[in-house]
């Protein structure tokens, strides 16, 4: 039947790694020598409302543009948690709130994506393409700064949820991991597909990934089923994936509900306390290797500047972009405020974008990863060199 | 490996079905392109049967959301009442809350014996092909159960709107998904006002964009086609007063009665409120619309869904559902120039669907989503699902929970969105329970009977020669040929 040659070298399960690590064979230079620097890429779909996150108290029209969609400045009841320079939180980011007074939260209130699209998938794509227009790229910059980084050896990728988003596929081989799944001990079954999978080498190496993946998620924690609602034990969770020899170094998930054109205000309170556990919960779970983790969080597009008739705001431009974790410097606003005046809006509708969201993803991929200078301007984000060079000073 | 009649009934059955149940791979005979073909009728795709109509589902949603302003008004006493109150003041809080309660569950059961009741047609129906043609217009016009208020509907969106159309002309179709309460409620049409309509001009500017920008990216032309945001805007504008009965701008028309026109049910949940509808005549995509009614809207919609970006963008997704994700050029071309030709004859494009011979490539390149995967695996074991609750668990796991996809753009159709590393594994958690399950059931015979001549030799043996019963049909369920059609 089957050579037990064949089954040895395709052992994947139980909670010895060694055949794990034959995927991830030879740790490169990027990471070679001190702690290993980690990165989570959090996408929120649905264009987050930028304005309601890091809330520009501050500026003197934003009162009048949000009505009654405004969140109140600091100290008024429900009001925004302050972050000094006339912004402030959304009350509900009491954990990353907690995470700036440590110097441990940067944002950039005014970043943008190159293209100015109003559709939701268009716009996600380029934010997970890196590329400088539309359907330009088939494959994601975070994968290819993997490949960058030095091979599928050097850095694992991890993508959370059943769907590798396009932001993590490419030439670079990742894992995937949901919560939710059951291991069987027996390692028969997987080899003997393995054998039914060899002309269809697609289905072979994504069933051995996963259930690699599925190993270590249930052997290197405490074993405890994950609760459906317990969004703090899935920031959890994801980081003890994160942690160990076999971890993994970058990590995609996205968030999704953002999409607030009715009602915004109550169902933006509970998907940022949402962000916020989920993040709270890396941090609790990373432990010691948060000193080395840069979470990054980005949406699509942002959202109107004013409210629309039901409550909620319409497709806009400029949105925030969130930075947290404790390998970050400490300092002020990245990039610059347009301010909310009339004549500053973008179309008259929208928060105009100072930055483009690029220039962060490089300066954390540069400062933060290693890669090279060279190979960010070249094929991690092709064409990106003038419009969008890598922002210093953030790590 | 040259098609031959077997191998082409085994496909008309898997690859344009919904998979084989025992022996009907035999009892198909020899022209599997007419067997196919017969499924094509004027009336439309079968029904699973029973359930509530739309008008009743629209009068219990009403009845719950009744209860749910009392439940409110119950809960904070001193709130802005937005309804006049009713005779006798607010009942005691927790009795209303109990109704409330039990009203959303009530809403939430039928809708789940909805999706029941549409897998139990997909186990057991001899139309395999028209079952499946149906899935695939229902998720090209996506109304998800994401939100409550659209998830009320899911069952009699796809009876009442979608499935007696599919083999109609595609203007037909749209018009009737973009009207069934379903839709408006799932992308906030029924709230939208005009800014200068009678109610409009009471307060702000209510408009919203969502249906008419959906329709536009997802339904018809598609984003590249060239319309500008001044579209999206003059399409909304024309689409105002298409709501559902009973929606709180009831409100506003009231007040404004003495004015303005009374509201005109239109069938079937539609109800077209001349109050809020935006006066004037609109301009969209370069074409001039004059002032109008319910029947503005409706015009800038069928002219929409007649344009050849709309016939183009369709086609090749068609070809892509059904043959190959990147399906050939010649495939999409055929398929687009039949729609044209027939004025958007979606009966004349299943038929040039059907003949094309890209159709019949013998090898398996689509892999089948979670929810064809539990279809088929119940067909291949002439089962039927019982409960909804294993059902909506295991659809859940592999990541296509029922009625559910998570944007309007609907479920998506490629191997890198279904095949995934953490998909496969919940796929093979899902066969390893099924397989436990199937007693002394045979698993040589149901490979034969559910794959036919697309089994192919590895698979055939590693079945044959498994250790057991339950592995032996594991693998089958596992194996490449039953992941893919």
């Amino acid at each position: 039947m089957t050579d037990p040659f064949q089954i040895h070298r395709r052992l994947l399960l139980g909670g010895a790694l060694a055949g794990v690590g034959l995927a991830y064979a030879g740790r490169a230079a990027a990471q070679a020598g001190g702690p290993r620097r980690k990165l989570v890429v959090i996408i929120a779909r649905g264009a987050m409302d930028g304005l309601s996150v890091t809330v520009p108290y501050g500026d003197p029209d934003y009162a009048a543009l949000r009505g009654a969609l405004a969140v109140p400045a600091p100290g008024q009841a429900d009001g925004a948690l302050d972050l000094g320079d006339g912004f402030g939180l959304h009350p509900s980011l009491t954990g990353l709130h907690g995470l700036h007074r440590a110097g441990q939260l940067r944002f950039a209130p005014a970043a943008a994506i190159p293209v100015r699209v109003r559709s939701h998938f268009d716009a996600q794509d380029v934010l997970e393409n890196g590329g400088e227009g539309l359907r330009q790229e088939a494959d994601g910059w975070l994968n290819r700064a993997l490949v960058a980084a030095g091979g599928s050896g050097a850095l694992k990728g991890l993508s959370i949820g059943a769907q590798t988003p396009l932001i993590l596929r490419g030439a670079a081989e990742t894992s995937s991991w949901a919560p939710g799944g059951r291991v069987r001990g027996e390692d028969r079954i997987a080899a003997l597909l393995q054998d039914l999978y060899t002309d269809d080498p697609m289905l072979g190496r994504n069933l051995a990934q996963g259930l690699e993946t599925e190993a270590m998620a249930m052997t290197v924690g405490d074993g405890s089923p994950l609760r459906r609602n317990d969004v703090n034990g899935l920031g959890q969770a994801i980081a003890r994936l994160m942690t160990g020899e076999a971890g993994a170094d970058v990590v995609a998930l996205s968030v999704d509900g953002w999409d607030t054109h009715a009602r915004q205000a109550a169902q933006l309170r509970t998907r940022l306390a949402g962000l916020d556990q989920v993040i709270g919960g890396l941090r609790d779970g990373l432990g010691e290797h948060w000193a080395d983790t840069v979470v990054v969080t980005a949406t699509e597009f942002g959202r109107t500047a004013r409210t629309n008739g039901t409550q909620g705001t319409d497709h806009g431009t400029g949105s925030s972009l969130l930075l947290a974790g404790g390998a970050l410097k400490p300092g002020g606003l990245i990039g610059d405020w347009p301010t909310l005046a009339a004549n500053r809006l973008f179309e008259d509708r929208d928060l105009a974008p100072t930055l483009d969201v690029r220039s962060v993803f490089k300066g954390v991929l540069r400062d933060h990863l290693g890669v090279d200078r060279a190979a960010l301007d070249g094929r991690v984000f092709p064409g990106s060199a003038a419009e969008a060079p890598a922002l210093g000073g953030l790590v | 490996m040259p098609p031959t009649p077997a191998h082409d009934a085994a496909l008309a059955l898997t690859r344009f079905g919904l998979g084989a149940r025992p022996g009907e791979i035999d009892a198909l005979g020899s022209d599997a392109r007419g067997w196919l073909l017969a499924q094509i009728r004027s009336d439309g795709a079968p029904n699973p049967p029973g359930g509530p109509t739309t008008d009743e589902r629209v009068e219990a949603f009403l009845d719950y959301q009744r209860e749910a302003r009392q439940t409110r008004r119950a809960a904070s006493p001193e709130a802005p009442m937005t309804e006049p109150a009713t005779d006798g003041g607010p009942e005691p809080a927790q009795a209303v809350f109990d109704a409330r309660r039990d009203s959303r569950r009530a809403l939430a059961r039928e809708t789940a014996q909805a999706f029941l009741r549409r897998a139990q047609l997909g186990a057991t129906t001899p139309h395999g092909f028209a079952e499946r043609w149906a899935l695939f217009w229902a998720n090209a016009f996506t109304v998800s159960a994401t939100k409550f208020q659209s998830a009320v509907f899911m069952g009699q969106y796809e009876r009442e709107a979608i499935r007696p159309h599919v083999f109609g002309r595609f203007a037909d179709l749209a018009v009737a998904a973009e009207r069934h309460p379903a839709m408006l409620l799932y992308l906030d049409q029924a709230q939208s006002i005009g800014p200068n309509s009678v109610a409009g001009e009471r307060r702000a500017a209510g408009l919203n964009e969502n249906l008419a920008r959906e329709i536009l990216e997802l339904h018809t032309v598609g984003a590249d086609s060239g319309y500008a945001q001044a579209d999206v805007t003059e399409f909304a504008r024309a689409l105002t007063g298409w709501s559902i009965p009973g929606a709180r701008m009831a409100q506003a028309g009231r007040r404004g009665r003495r004015r303005a026109q009374a509201e005109q049910a239109l069938g079937r949940g539609f109800v077209f409120r001349p109050a809020v509808h935006e006066p004037g005549s609109r301009t969209v995509m370069d074409r001039a619309y004059p002032e109008g009614g319910v029947e503005q809207g409706e015009a800038v919609l069928r002219d929409l869904a007649d344009r050849p970006a709309t016939a183009r963008r369709l086609a090749r997704r068609i070809a892509a559902h059904f043959v190959a994700d990147d399906p050939p050029q010649a495939l999409a071309a055929r398929l687009e120039q039949a729609w044209t030709g027939s004025g958007g004859d979606l009966a004349v494009v299943a038929r040039t669907l059907i003949e094309a011979p890209e159709a019949w490539d013998p090898t398996p390149a689509k892999i089948k989503t979670p929810y064809e995967f539990a279809v088929s695996t119940h067909r291949a074991l002439d089962a039927s699902p019982q409960r909804v609750q294993p059902l909506q668990q295991a659809l859940a796991a592999m990541g296509q929970p029922m009625f559910a996809p998570p944007s309007p753009e609907g479920w998506p159709d490629t191997a890198a969105d279904w095949a995934g590393p953490d998909a496969l594994v919940k796929r093979l958690d899902w066969a390893r329970s099924v397989a436990d399950r199937t007693g002394q059931t045979d698993p040589n015979v149901v490979a034969a009977g559910a794959l036919g001549a697309r089994l192919g030799e590895r698979t055939r043996l590693a079945v044959a020669r498994a250790e057991s019963r339950a592995e032996a049909m594991t693998l089958l369920l596992m194996s490449p040929e039953f992941q893919r059609r």
